[in-house]
């Protein structure tokens, strides 16, 4: 299979607009004889059903949750990336799209990233005029802060909440269309099959998961946007019904996974505390703004800490390692995720960790509060005699507030007081499925948008760029190229569901059902995942080997065995059963998990999150191999397991390939 | 290092929509570091290990902010603590022996889909009533093109900030959705590019609520007590002045 990812010719610059130019357009008339499925009703999904909802096509919506406002985009705390240049600090789209490129360690298509930076600037305008309520200054404009990786401001923000407002505005959008009937929305309803007909995508197979039937939808092209893979690693920021299943249906009906292993650990995360543990929390990349991080230059310190003797405030300023802005001076504390999250997990194998577990680094924030004091202090004229630390606390709080709230419900300890203790957890997938410029899989008709696909990050993503793909591709990527698709099909009829092939797609769903319901082992789907988790943390994890990555491939492959032969499901199939839906869920982690170590196994580099051990700098920093591997790796799932690789070679024309460096 | 928990448990369960439910008596043990929801995943995890059909409980984020779970706990919306959504309520707020009844968010709009999870979906209905502005993508002006007040833009978000759980209408006596009606209603009407179409949202909001079966309100501001956002009452009175508005100004 020869990867063709039409990227339009001509300058970088005008690739896109010539685009938008050039493209073949669907008429108001067509568009009303057109059906879409989008599946899922994240940032991507609900922006993407409403945009083309308004433009007229007729859209059905589906989403596992019981309302479309669920969807973990939600979740997401920090901000949005745009190159407004509001803040006259010299940002530009070209800059955005460097700070990505490079952020992603090389390893992102040059032409994604370019329109991704150039809309950028869009989505906060439309966003504003949906009624987002984005932090603003005393003159009533909007205010930006800064994020990992960049020397700029144009982060975008809602307090600590800018996935919720932003997710809402989609939200609202997606209803007002839901309100006209231009978009039928389905919730409860989850995707557990594609049909193909004639070699495109047509339809799906869902489950409602009140009554547990199978129903069938179809359209003349399907566009998924269910988000990433994070819970393959059982714990993550995820949420708890984040899967891969939707994504993963179609590869095993031949969609191409991209870069399964270039995951995202987030460094800022409250530490694990627990067997029983369901999930990670994490603490947003913002704060990294004003906190500075540190553990103890020596290790008896760090065992006192542990042990209870001693705090983090018992140690003084000359004891204290802020190893961050020691090893990195020009980025400091704003290092890219990978970079901070693997310093991290350096200093605690050398076991200066501060946690009871020993996996813990602080977050300190007792600078950053006396300079806010100390200038509050100023402003209202107390020239030296106010509390400068209360005061400092105040602009703490209105900056940080509910996340500190968050933090000391979930740790117990007062943030205000202690420095925050934190590790690197599981956050973010950059891989996905292989997209071209369009958007579309190799399966013609369809789509993959947001975290789903894995265009635009690399091997490493920016903080607060995950809210600008998804929205992106929803509000003004995929209205535009879906046309190229559907342009050729004005004359194709509505399909009904009585074709064959919804018949043998529902059967294999059937069957697939009756398997894991028939079973009756002894173990439930939890301990699999959990045990599932275990071995990718420890083998595909924040440093990955040769011969680990050999090894959890083995454990995988025979836990997956083990999962046919001992799963136990609770239960009826024809009603609303969660555990149902987890093991549906689980069987296909389990097979995505092998996927994720072969294409580790198969970057003899590191590069952004990918590090293997055999591969780095005298310093311990990552060493990538841009002769053998500036490509994407598109994989083509063997259901024997002789996977197959399909590379599409990445061509930088406008960036020069440099060794990331921070320092 | 943590002390376990021995605890008593009395959860509602009920096999489906219209079948009779009960509350049972569970024995589990916890430790003060789980969530809320974590002690409820040790306990259904051995009631799997019995073979005994789990506790069927709705949550998702469990970082508070998908609004997805949905407890009434010793009688309280979220339980015990302000502000605080199920799935941030720790363990460590109970002590050895304590004895806690859980049961689903009771209202007549949110009728039980089975044990302790309930049908929302009216919130969805009132919102595509007209919980949006009518702004179709492309046709924005520059983000700063209109400068909103930093005190109004903060108003705003705190009545944006809902998560829409409904917790509201759980802890109201008369099933009453104003709060959340009113957050959203209060959202967009304070910011200049929702006033342009206010007075047909809120009628139209107010009429799919009452359509849906929620009750009126009676000014007891549970709801505020109860909601894990802390959203205000004030946006109820502020609702109450654009629907007046909105009458009185009718074509």
């Amino acid at each position: 299979m020869r990867l063709n990812n039409k990227v339009p010719p001509g300058p970088l610059k005008n690739k896109w607009t010539n685009y938008k130019s050039s493209v073949s357009l669907v008429a108001p008339n067509n568009k009303r004889r057109l059906d879409i499925i989008v599946v899922g009703t994240g940032l991507a999904g609900a922006s993407a059903a409403a945009s083309l909802g308004e433009l007229g096509y007729n859209v059905q919506c589906f989403t596992f949750h019981d309302s479309p406002r669920r969807a973990h985009s939600i979740a997401a705390q920090g901000g949005i990336n745009a190159a407004k240049n509001y803040q006259n600090d010299g940002d530009s789209v070209y800059r955005l799209f460097y700070d990505t490129i490079k952020g992603g360690d090389y390893r992102s298509r040059e032409a994604n990233v370019y329109r991704l930076a150039e809309v950028s600037a869009d989505i906060i305008d439309q966003c504003v005029a949906q009624g987002v309520p984005f932090a603003r200054e005393y003159g009533g404009l909007l205010e930006n802060r800064s994020f990992g990786g960049v020397q700029v401001s144009r982060t975008f923000y809602a307090r600590g909440q800018t996935g919720q407002q932003l997710l809402i505005g989609a939200y609202q959008a997606l209803s007002r269309q839901i309100s006209t009937g231009q978009v039928r929305m389905y919730n409860r309803h989850e995707m557990l099959d594609v049909v193909l007909v004639d070699g495109k995508a047509r339809g799906i197979i869902a489950r409602n998961l009140l009554t547990g039937s199978l129903e069938r939808f179809a359209a003349h092209c399907v566009v998924i946007a269910t988000g990433g893979y994070g819970n393959v690693f059982y714990l993550s920021t995820n949420a708890m019904g984040c899967n891969v299943s939707a994504a993963w249906r179609t590869v095993k009906k031949g969609a191409l996974m991209a870069n399964p292993c270039f995951t995202q650990i987030h460094p800022t995360c409250i530490p694990v505390s627990g067997e029983y543990q369901s999930k990670l929390t994490l603490m947003s990349e913002s704060l990294r703004n004003d906190g500075r991080v540190w553990v103890p230059k020596k290790v008896e310190d760090a065992e006192a800490i542990r042990n209870g003797k001693k705090t983090g405030l018992d140690i003084p300023e000359e004891d204290r390692d802020y190893y961050l802005e020691r090893i990195y001076p020009a980025f400091g504390n704003l290092v890219p995720r990978d970079v901070a999250s693997r310093a991290a997990k350096v200093v605690c194998d050398e076991g200066r960790g501060v946690a009871p577990t020993g996996l813990a680094v602080y977050l300190d924030f007792k600078d950053s509060t006396m300079r806010y004091g100390k200038a509050r202090a100023n402003v209202l004229g107390l020239n030296g005699t106010g509390d400068v630390e209360k005061l400092g606390k105040e602009v703490i709080s209105e900056k940080y507030g509910n996340l500190f709230q968050m933090y000391e419900k979930i740790s117990g300890e007062n943030p205000y007081q202690f420095p925050m203790k934190i590790y690197p957890a599981v956050h973010y997938t950059m891989g996905g499925l292989w997209v071209d410029y369009n958007l579309e899989t190799n399966i013609p008709g369809l789509f993959a948008l947001g975290e789903a696909n894995f265009s635009d990050h690399g091997a490493n993503r920016l903080g607060a760029s995950a809210l600008m793909q998804g929205l992106a591709d929803g509000y003004f990527v995929i209205p535009y190229t879906i046309g190229q698709f559907l342009s050729a099909e004005i004359r194709t009829p509505s399909f009904t569901t009585d074709l064959r092939e919804f018949d043998d797609a529902e059967d294999a769903v059937r069957e697939r059902i009756e398997i894991l319901k028939g079973i009756h082992g002894n173990k439930s789907v939890e301990t699999f995942h959990r045990e599932l988790g275990n071995i990718m943390w420890e083998y595909c994890g924040m440093s990955r080997t040769a011969e680990g990555l050999t090894k959890g491939k083995e454990l995988i492959r025979n836990l997956r065995k083990d999962f046919y032969k001992d799963v136990f499901v609770p239960g009826r199939i024809d009603e609303y059963n969660p555990e149902l839906e987890k093991a549906l869920r689980v069987a296909d982690f389990l097979e995505m998990g092998e996927l994720m170590m072969e294409d580790a196994l198969d970057r003899n580099e590191s590069c952004g999150g990918h590090f293997r051990e055999e591969y780095k700098t005298p310093e311990g920093e990552a060493m990538r191999n841009d002769e053998a591997y500036t490509y994407v790796s598109a994989w083509e799932w063997n259901e024997n397991g002789a996977h197959k690789l399909h590379k599409e070679y990445l061509t930088f024309e406008n960036v020069e390939l440099k060794t990331r460096s921070y320092k | 290092m943590s002390q376990d928990m021995n605890l008593t448990l009395k959860v509602w369960r009920q096999p489906g929509p219209n079948a009779e439910g009960k509350l049972e008596t569970y024995k589990v043990v916890a430790n003060e570091h789980m969530s809320f929801l974590e002690m409820l995943d040790v306990l259904n995890e051995s009631l799997i290990a019995e073979k005994k059909d789990p506790i069927s409980f709705e949550h998702d984020c469990r970082e508070g902010i998908c609004g997805t779970c949905s407890l009434v706990i010793d009688g309280r919306a979220h339980g015990p603590q302000r502000g605080t959504a199920v799935c941030q309520l720790h363990m460590r707020h109970y002590k050895d022996g304590d004895t806690i009844v859980v049961e689903p968010f009771r209202a007549k709009a949110f009728p039980v889909i089975k044990d302790l999870s309930v049908d929302r979906s009216a919130f969805d209905r009132i919102i595509q009533a007209g919980g949006f502005i009518s702004v179709s993508t492309g046709q924005a002006v520059d983000g700063n093109a209109i400068p909103v007040e930093r005190e109004v833009a903060s108003q705003a978000f705190d009545a944006a900030a809902c998560i829409g759980c409904g917790a509201c209408v759980a802890a109201c006596p008369n099933g009453s959705a104003m709060l959340f009606t009113s957050a959203k209603v209060a959202h967009l009407g304070l910011l200049p590019q929702g006033k342009v179409e206010g007075k047909n949202r809120v009628k139209s909001m107010v009429a799919q609520m009452d359509k849906e079966g929620f009750g009126f309100c009676s000014n007891i501001r549970a709801c505020e007590i109860e909601c894990p956002k802390e959203i205000s009452t004030e946006n109820i009175a502020r609702m109450n002045r654009y629907y007046t508005h909105a009458m009185i100004n009718s074509e």
